[in-house]
């Protein structure tokens, strides 16, 4: 077994068969996070003792002929996400000393499923940034090469999972911080519909665009995990009780009668052109495969970047008042008054990143701008949604590049806010929207690098992109077939 | 120049729900600090809010009972501003789409009736409770998340006893309908209150002062008593009023501007991305309207007419929901509303108020008090067995029938039995019986008395009378 | 006022109001680099105010749900323990904070 290389699915077949036991893959990871993680900095917090103890216990559960569709599986956690007993500190300062009394919903159905916690990825501070170089705790390296990035924000779930240190890992996506990071790291990535995936235990950043989701080494896996996280929930209004699609569902041999939609406003001037060889020749393989490709349009794409930089960080100025220093985490000393307390607490609490992001959207909400910033935003997102209902009209699916260049190197953008926004443009559109999208790595660049081909669907139709995506990469010669697509 | 006032009230109605307004702790106020606290209620990382529908029906029916017209589509929003016993630093409250609009309140005003005119009812969550210590507060979260209905008036009441009396009916009407305890020194009822004052026959309102902390009804009398004095005063001087919130402190009887409060708010309200908006359809409307109870001043009414009570008994029965109902249930078992009325008005609310217990605490149906009149009607027990059994039904409950045959308490009918104790009297007591033979005739209520002693109160007074008469005056014939 | 003149206005952000609203106290360095970065940001979000939006209903929520509820059944919550386990100060099974001044 070389845990750098399989797939969660074949850790399960050799739990399954004999060959492996839980305990042997935990430690397997576990060697490989101590061998790699001083370099590429994936993992915040990873406690071995409580994995290994977990792994014996789903080897004794699985010897006593118990079942469970992650049991033995290690995954990996984005420190985003609230697992009772265990720091979640989304990277920043404010949340040092919080222990999480609860595990949040995506959580306790892996639980119940019998996956194993193996550790916490980390991220940008409240999974604001595509770098994850906003961390409190220090960047995470892109590991196919270490002076880039590996994306953001969920930069240490796609590293770890890119990097053989984790089969799988749970990222969150506001505006593409799953499929960009898994575009940079060479990994599968996939939001679901915004109210497929319990949002109940996941540190809200901008509560109508957030979703959790999968990172993983193939599209099978994603659809496996999917298939665990999804459903509705009670503790979450937002969630949606619509029928979750099995792995099989949303497995497909070939794409005959599947009519693909290529936006034009998505590659337009700006794109790279290493990215646009590598997904054009995505779309010629999906035209092989005897897929129906066409153009389609999706005219308010152009708005889509000020849209979601007012209301997500509106949704998060509120969302981040609750950092406080009086019922946990950090505390600045000595403060005289509540106000005194306040400030300084926020202040020495928050990183730079996040104080932009929580101005700007306490500016766009404030009395006098609401109609002209957030209002106008949301009726953008309107049109925005309209856009792509009209587009689904025609096809089954939009295929799009992730990013429009491949991993930037560390460093490049941190002075420059807006061009650092920019690296969600092709990303935040589907969170706008509602609707499910996911990256596939469809090639390599000259650097190495790895490039992400984004598959968008209507919303709750994942299989209809897991599919294409499942296609291309048993079209490929399966899941690591990307990695000899050279552009 | 004369001054009219202009008074607007909020009032925060806690509803008398289990759980909490967004989570599933308990909504019961009075536990330790901090023990009816969850993620949700404490603002953690990831929690998330999920509506109590009992919450939404507790002010839709309120909405239904003040003639509100009930929102096509309503929402919840965010009304953000930091304090430390909020636990997310933003409220979960309802901005421009509030559950009910318009509607009104009827009071009695100057011997008719006055419709106070409600701008909005909406649903929102309470916030935590602070204490004040040395140099430090400390914060229970025990209240944070419970269910508050925001009732808003217009400003149209004209003076701080048409603002009482608009509470009092307001008090009521919630306590009548279920939809809250009502309790103002539980904090059950809470109010803010604007006051402007502008010159009589003026259509422009004055600018108003909010007065905050108001804890009773009589608080908030005092307070605005005090406050069109302050602004009366102000007016006079030829000053303006200052557009501020005041505190009302109670000991000096006196409200103060809030600085710390002048600090401009900006609540950057935004709809709460986390929860649904509501859409009651009209089947579900239909629904809540078969709760809403008839109101007590349409009771009162209706016991004036339908059981020809007085004005004052049909108050008196109406003021409490439980008391009215089991009136009426009385009345309609006994087919005696009269002394139905009069049981209820005296024996039962001595009785309630002599032990603190609430009609539905009593073990004594309202059955068995018809069995009761009915018995006293047909002569079966006098009035005073009838007290004496009353105050036994009141604590142990039964049958009174049944009572009666127990303790052999029924009225003593025998002739026989009569005379046998008339005569012992009329023996043992020579000189009233002499007394009476010589024309004294107060001689014989005396032995109508040791009679009534014999048979512990069960020989008919009049029967006795009657019986002792027929001794004394056949004695008399004898002796000629 | 038109949505264009309205953002035209909003030309520069009073940083120092806004960190203030957001509970931040700045350094002037820091409120120095921000107000650029700021002046940066509200510039490249402005280009809302470019799009015509006249009678388009906003979007809160991506899909068009109502009336989700919770049945009123009290279910209990966290232990009081595990609850000032995580406050930064604590006392009387209370949460303490600097006294507050109405």
């Amino acid at each position: 077994m070389d845990v750098s290389s399989i797939t969660l699915g074949e850790a399960l077949t050799g739990l399954d068969r004999g060959d492996w036991s839980a305990e042997n893959l935990v430690s397997a990871l576990l060697d490989r996070i101590a061998a790699r993680d001083a370099m590429v900095n994936a993992f915040l917090n990873v406690d071995a003792e409580a994995a290994l103890a977990q792994a014996r216990a789903a080897d004794e559960q699985r010897a006593r002929g118990e079942t469970g569709r992650m049991l033995g599986v290690p995954v990996a956690i984005k420190d985003n996400l609230n697992v009772q007993g265990q720091t979640c500190t989304c990277a920043s300062r404010i949340l040092d000393g919080y222990r999480a009394p609860y595990d949040a919903t995506v959580v306790a159905r892996l639980r119940k499923e019998g996956a194993i916690f193996l550790g916490r990825t980390n991220m940008d501070e409240f999974a604001m940034g595509s770098s994850t170089e906003y961390s409190s705790r220090g960047p995470t390296r892109n590991p196919r090469n270490p002076d880039c990035v590996p994306g953001g924000s969920s930069g240490g779930s796609a590293a770890a999972v890119a990097d053989g240190m984790a089969l799988a890992a749970l990222g969150s996506d506001t505006g593409g911080s799953i499929r960009q990071p898994a575009a940079f790291c060479g990994c599968v990535g996939l939001k679901p519909s915004y109210g497929r995936v319990s949002r109940y235990g996941l540190t809200a950043f901008a509560s109508s665009l957030d979703q959790v989701g999968p990172l993983t080494r193939s599209v099978d896996d994603a659809a496996r995990l999917f298939g665990v996280l999804a459903g509705a929930d009670v503790r979450d209004a937002t969630t949606v009780d619509v029928a979750v699609p099995g792995p099989d569902a949303c497995r497909r041999e070939d794409l005959k009668g599947v009519a693909l939609g290529l936006p034009r406003e998505y590659f337009a001037e700006g794109l790279a052109p290493d990215v646009r060889a590598s997904v054009m020749a995505a779309v010629d393989a999906c035209r092989a495969l005897g897929a129906d490709v066409r153009e389609v349009s999706l005219p308010h794409t152009e708005y889509a970047m000020a849209a979601y930089y007012i209301v997500a960080p509106a949704e998060a100025s509120a969302n981040l008042a609750r950092f406080d220093g009086v019922r946990y985490g950090y505390r600045a000393p000595d403060a005289i008054s509540p106000l005194d307390m306040y400030c300084q607490t926020r202040s020495s609490g928050f990183g730079p990143e996040v104080k932009r992001r929580i101005m700007l959207g306490t500016y766009v909400l404030s009395s006098g701008y609401y109609d002209a910033y957030y209002l106008s935003a949301q009726k953008a997102r309107t049109l925005i949604r309209n856009d792509f209902i009209a587009a689904f009209r025609e096809c089954d699916a939009i295929l799009t590049p992730t990013t429009p260049t491949a991993a930037f190197r560390m460093g490049e953008k941190t002075d420059d806010p807006v061009q650092m926004y920019l690296a969600d443009i092709f990303t935040a559109t589907a969170n706008l929207a509602g609707i499910c999208a996911l990256s596939l790595p469809c090639g390599v660049n000259a650097d190495g690098l790895p490039l992400g081909l984004q598959a968008m669907g209507p919303a709750f139709k994942e299989e209809n992109i897991l599919g294409v995506a499942s296609a291309l990469e048993n079209a490929w010669g399966g899941p690591q077939g990307w990695m000899e697509r050279r552009v | 120049m004369t001054y009219e006032a202009c008074i607007g009230l909020e009032v925060h109605v806690q509803l008398k729900t289990r759980s909490k307004m967004f989570c599933a702790c308990s909504a019961e106020i009075g536990e330790a600090p901090n023990t009816h606290v969850c993620p949700v209620c404490l603002g953690y990382p990831g929690a998330m809010p999920s509506i109590n529908r009992k919450a939404v029906e507790l002010t839709v029916l309120t909405g239904l009972m003040v003639g509100a017209r009930i929102g096509a589509r309503s929402k919840f929003d965010r009304k953000s501003y930091f304090y430390p016993d909020m636990p997310k630093n933003y409220q979960i409250s309802q901005y421009d789409q509030p559950l009910c609009i318009g509607g009104d309140v009827a009071i009695d005003w100057e011997g008719g009736e006055k419709r106070i005119a409600l701008t909005r009812i909406h649903l929102e969550e309470d916030v935590g409770k602070s204490t004040h210590f040395t140099g430090a507060s400390g914060v229970d979260f025990n209240r944070a998340g419970v269910p508050l209905m925001e009732i808003v008036t217009e400003p149209v009441i004209a003076s701080p006893e048409e603002a009482d009396a608009f509470l009092q009916a307001l008090r009521q009407m919630v306590r009548y309908a279920g939809v809250s305890d009502g309790n103002m020194e539980q904090g059950n009822i809470r109010c803010d209150v604007n006051c402007s004052l502008r010159p009589q026959g003026e259509t422009q309102l004055g600018s108003k002062a909010e007065i905050k902390n108001l804890n009773t009804f009589k608080g908030v009398l005092a307070a605005l008593r005090y406050e069109i004095r302050r602004q009366t005063d102000v007016l006079e001087s030829g000053g303006r009023v200052a557009m501020e919130t005041r505190r009302w402190d109670g000991e000096s009887g006196t409200t103060a501007s809030m600085r710390s409060k002048e600090e401009a708010h900006d609540y950057r309200y935004f709809p709460e991305p986390d929860l649904m908006p509501i859409s009651l359809s009209h089947e579900e409307q239909a629904f809540l309207k078969t709760h809403v109870p008839e109101l007590p001043r349409a009771r009162r009414r209706r016991f004036c007419g339908e059981y020809g009570l007085p004005e004052y008994d049909s108050d008196v029965l109406t003021a409490d929901r439980a008391v009215a109902d089991y009136f009426e249930a009385v009345a309609r078992a006994s087919a005696n509303p009269k002394a139905s009325s009069n049981w209820m008005m005296t024996e039962m609310l001595a009785k309630l108020s002599e032990t603190g217990r609430s009609i539905d605490e009593t073990p004594m149906k309202p059955r068995a008090l018809a069995d009761l009149i009915a018995m006293v009607d047909r002569g079966a027990i006098n009035m005073p067995t009838a007290k004496t059994l009353f105050a036994v039904l009141f604590e142990k409950g039964g049958d009174p029938a049944a009572l009666v045959e127990a303790d052999g308490l029924g009225q003593v009918e025998g002739a026989s039995e009569i005379e046998s104790m008339a005569r012992r009297a009329v023996a043992e007591h020579a000189k009233s019986a002499a007394d009476y033979r010589a024309g004294k005739s107060a001689a014989l209520q005396f032995l109508v008395g040791q009679v009534m002693r014999q048979s512990r109160g069960r020989a008919h007074p009049q029967k006795a009378a009657e019986a002792l008469k027929k001794i004394l005056e056949g004695d008399k014939s004898d002796r000629f | 006022m038109s949505l264009q003149d309205e953002t035209r206005r909003a030309e520069s952000m009073d940083v120092r109001r806004v960190a203030m609203l957001a509970r931040l106290a700045l350094t002037d360095e820091e409120a120095e680099v921000f107000r650029g970065q700021m002046a940066g940001i509200v510039g490249f979000v402005r280009k809302i105010g470019d799009m015509d939006i006249a009678g388009i209903e906003p979007t809160t929520h991506a899909h068009p749900v109502e009336n989700v509820f919770r049945e009123d059944a009290p279910v209990d919550g966290l232990d009081r323990e595990v609850v000032l386990s995580n406050a930064p100060k604590q006392a009387d099974g209370q949460f303490v904070v600097p006294r507050i001044v109405e």
